[in-house]
């Protein structure tokens, strides 16, 4: 196999040696074929074994090895190094507490996600069978399934750098998800909190998002379909 | 272990308003965007195009349009949306920017004072305006 050398430069934090972040570098042999993922792995198990970094699935189904890399989020597990020049930056994405190297802390997002309330709202009694839906009542929010929860999106999102009460894009996802699901009832109650000040209206339509987002979602275009259903919303 | 990462305020804690402030902002800022396109374009096109342009304009000018309530609502429109659209936008900006928030506040009472002077002072002089004042 043809192996070539790219060297990796790497954003490195550890609180408890150093209070500050630095820059270090590693030369790294890798393959036609080889991700960033696999790269990373190659500094963790032969150069130096305190790298920081989650993946989980390694396949880009489970959204844990969201970075920066080059300066924009992409999933390490599913970038190509062929693809990234020579010299590749590293980063832990921004806007979330870095605990170390390139591990953030999620809390922050995740009170986002949760708090537009990411579970269906129904009224009345259960159905002995299932929720029927339609096949175009399904396809109506089928983009903002796709979501991984990676945060690539909301930590591209520049009013989220600058401002952590931002729900973000990927609590408005979640949120697009069940607003227009016909089976849910919780539409109201997700636009009104979507309608704070902090909410949908902070979107400045830059296109970070879309472009982070390794599920392809159309997410700046679900913000504005959530900033359209408010607006024409009766009430 | 101890976990050294900064404390975040809980996200979202803020006491929630039930207005829709942010979204009658966003809707004046493409409204008012759209008539500007007319009335600031169509003003550039007359003080600066037409007729030989700016040279000759001059208070008589200035007098011979404003005889007109057509032109005086124009302007007074003009006057009324740009002030307000550009004050919102800024107000967008400093909230998009100003990290402190007592930066802030300060530079949004900044904004507000000016915008509010501006808009008093050229209200005034367009229902005002007299042209035999010396």
């Amino acid at each position: 196999m043809h192996q070539r050398l790219v060297t990796l430069k790497i954003r490195r934090y550890d609180p408890e040696t150093d209070p500050d972040a630095y820059w270090q570098s590693f030369e790294v042999p890798v393959e036609k074929g080889d991700r960033l993922l696999d790269a990373l792995h190659y500094v963790k198990w032969y150069l130096d074994g305190s790298l920081t970094f989650r993946r989980s699935c390694a396949h880009g189904v489970c959204g844990s090895d969201a970075m920066r890399v080059n300066g924009v989020n992409r999933l390490a597990c599913k970038v190509l190094v062929k693809d990234l020049g020579e010299e590749i930056t590293v980063e832990p994405i921004k806007g979330l507490p870095t605990m170390k190297d390139l591990l953030v802390d999620m809390e922050p997002f995740f009170d986002a996600f949760r708090s537009i309330k990411p579970f269906l709202i129904t009224s009345g009694n259960e159905p002995t069978r299932e929720r029927l839906q339609s096949a175009a009542d399904r396809a109506r929010y089928d983009d903002t399934t796709k979501c991984i929860m990676c945060a690539a999106c909301t930590t591209s999102c520049p009013v989220f750098w600058n401002d952590d009460q931002y729900f973000g894009p990927q609590a408005i996802v979640m949120a697009h998800r069940f607003i227009f699901d016909s089976r849910d009832e919780g539409a109201d109650e997700r636009l009104e909190i979507l309608n704070d000040k902090e909410g949908v209206w902070r979107c400045r339509t830059t296109f970070n998002c879309t472009d982070a987002c390794p599920r392809g979602i159309e997410v700046t275009k679900a913000i504005q379909e959530v900033k359209r259903a408010l607006i024409f919303r009766r009430s | 272990m101890t976990t050294t990462s900064p404390q975040l305020e809980a996200p979202r804690s803020r006491s929630r308003s039930r207005t829709s402030f942010e979204m009658y902002s966003w809707i004046f800022m493409r409204m008012s965007g759209l008539l500007l396109v007319v009335l600031v374009l169509g003003h550039l096109l007359i003080m600066n195009v037409l007729d030989g342009g700016v040279q000759r304009v001059n208070w008589g000018f200035v007098a011979g349009r404003w005889a007109s309530p057509f032109w005086r609502t124009w302007d007074l429109m003009q006057l009324w949306l740009a002030e307000l659209h550009g004050t919102n936008g800024l107000r967008t900006v400093i909230n998009d920017y100003a990290v402190r928030d007592s930066t802030r506040f300060w530079l949004k009472m900044l904004l507000y004072t000016s915008a509010f002077l501006v808009l008093v002072l050229g209200t005034l002089v367009i229902f005002t305006f007299d042209p035999n004042m010396k």
